[in-house]
């Protein structure tokens, strides 16, 4: 089967969650920079992906074909938590992969609330946050971190030090929510929201959209389109496979460890070859783990490789050199093609300050909590 | 006044005798889940589950001190994961102990108790009795 390629990609600056336009409207917007990107039209867009989740029944890629070209093209509208956007990317790229499509548009668009995001519970009678523990996505995420703290003693400094580099590496990001610098003292001194994540180790509620032209080999050839192109090493999407503790706590790592074998084996290639990693830094807890699970370290590694330096900007394999969902933000509908964004800026060569130097190959992550997992692995071509 | 209700579905009340935690457990592969269910999402056996009377005796897995919720909700409080004595893993709110990472070790031996559920009643008044953890 012949190579598929991200030819056009674009994300807007993500901004302050619900001070974007209508969903819709915030869509086209990446749309048509995308579009943009590679020179082509809606015209030429034979099918459109589109990832949203607050609005999962709300038809939102036909809304944003309303905006920006009611051209007739299947739409196919896709929700997956957190892991959406990417999911509606990897569908786009299987139409391509399977020979239906030359090429076709991924959007991934998230209008947010403030606030906590989970708990809940529903169901009749009494409502059981803080009856029956925390079921709020802080609270969660704290607790899977705390079973790395466990099994390998990682300490609250090593979890808050993701975020000081998350939020370092934003201030390269123009595109970025935040751009502010945040000293370790400051993230541990932060407003403590469930131990051990502090208020700015969280991810930041954001509207924000991205967007990708996927397009075949063939018709890269066709339309002289290789110069910029990425191509598409690897996609994977995983669900959780059981695990006894399930019920009480979802497991997002055995999820990332059986994709990320799957991404390697397809891209032919070993977590050592990575140059730079975006993963799903939902809160800083995670992040360590992710290490691991993604084999940038071995088992127990993960608070010393924070430590070392070796994931900031200048280290061995950089990850969330955006700025991550701590800084960068999470649209969370947004946030699977917001990361392919950010790979291929720098397989391009095209990231300026913040530019990973010589990267060939690139890693994008996300957790869907519930669960999903999305890996791509794309490769520089020019 | 009428008897509580159980907080839960799997938290149950007899007419004589303690209140308990009730899982249901695979006979094909031994999966014990918090619920009635008819398949285990374990090993696909159909028609296999049957339910069992937890433990009352566990360990504490991982815990969360969670010092921001949704509004009307008390903190601080611990959120705790526990595996149950020959099965069984249930969430709930660690309690008798100081809302401290110095204070709380995870591994440690805790119990089940069950006690009134912190004075919530639902619309028509009615009372609930929840489980809680605390060290033993």
């Amino acid at each position: 089967m012949s190579d598929v390629y991200i030819v056009g990609i674009d994300m807007i600056k993500f901004m302050k969650a619900g001070t974007g336009p209508a969903v819709e409207a915030l869509g086209a917007q990446a749309a048509l920079m995308a579009l943009d990107d590679c020179g082509l039209t809606i015209q030429d867009m034979e099918a459109l992906y589109c990832g949203n989740l607050g609005q999962a029944g709300g038809m939102v890629g036909q809304r944003v074909l309303h905006q920006i070209g009611q051209t007739g093209i299947p739409v196919v509208n896709c929700a997956n938590a957190c892991a959406t956007g990417a999911t509606a990317f990897r569908e786009g790229w299987m139409a391509i992969k399977a020979g239906v499509y030359d090429t076709v548009l991924a959007v991934g668009v998230e209008k947010m609330g403030g606030g906590l995001l989970g708990g809940g519970g529903g169901g009749g009678g009494i409502p059981k946050e803080g009856l029956l523990g925390s079921m709020t996505m802080p609270a969660v995420f704290a607790e899977a971190g705390q079973e790395h703290a466990r099994n390998y003693g990682t300490t609250f400094e090593q979890f808050a030090k993701v975020s000081v580099k998350n939020h370092h590496h934003s201030t390269l990001n123009p595109k970025a929510m935040y751009q502010i610098e945040t000293p370790l003292e400051t993230v541990m001194g932060s407003e403590m929201i469930a131990y051990p994540n502090t208020k700015l180790m969280c991810s930041v509620n954001v509207d924000g959209s991205a967007a990708a032209v996927i397009m075949s080999e063939k018709k890269v050839k066709e339309l002289g389109l290789r110069g910029r192109a990425v191509r598409v090493k690897a996609s994977v999407l995983t669900s959780d496979p059981w695990q006894e503790r399930d019920l009480v706590m979802p497991d997002v790592n055995t999820c990332t460890r059986q994709a990320a074998k799957k991404a390697y084996e397809m891209a032919g290639c070993s977590a050592k070859d990575i140059n730079l990693v975006e993963l799903h830094d939902c809160f800083a807890t995670a992040e360590l783990l992710h290490y691991e699970n993604l084999g940038l370290c071995g088992d127990g590694e993960a608070g010393h490789m924070i430590d070392s330096g070796a994931t900031a900007l200048g280290g061995k394999v950089p990850v969330n050199v955006s700025g991550g969902l701590l800084s960068k933000g999470h649209p969370l509908g947004a946030t699977g093609i917001a990361n392919l964004y950010e790979i291929s800026t720098h397989l391009r060569g095209e990231a300026g300050k913040r530019q990973v130097p010589n990267a060939r190959l690139g890693m994008t992550h996300v957790i869907g909590l519930g669960s999903a997992c999305a890996i791509h692995i794309l490769e520089k071509v020019a | 006044m009428s008897k509580p209700l159980p907080a839960v579905d799997f938290l149950k009340i007899p007419e004589s005798g303690e209140p308990y935690l009730e899982g249901h457990k695979c006979g094909g592969c031994g999966a014990v889940y918090l619920g009635v269910r008819a398949v285990c999402s374990k090993c696909g056996a159909r028609g296999k589950i049957a339910p069992v009377k937890l433990s009352n005796q566990g360990n504490l897995y991982v815990y969360s001190i969670v010092c921001r919720s949704f509004p009307g909700i008390q903190v601080p409080y611990v959120s705790a994961i526990v595996d149950l004595e020959g099965g069984g893993t249930v969430k709930g709110n660690l309690i008798g102990v100081d809302p401290d990472p110095a204070k709380i070790k995870m591994g440690m031996p805790v119990r089940v108790v069950y006690k009134d559920a912190l004075g919530r009643k639902d619309k028509e008044g009615n009372s609930y009795l929840s489980y809680f953890f605390e060290p033993r």
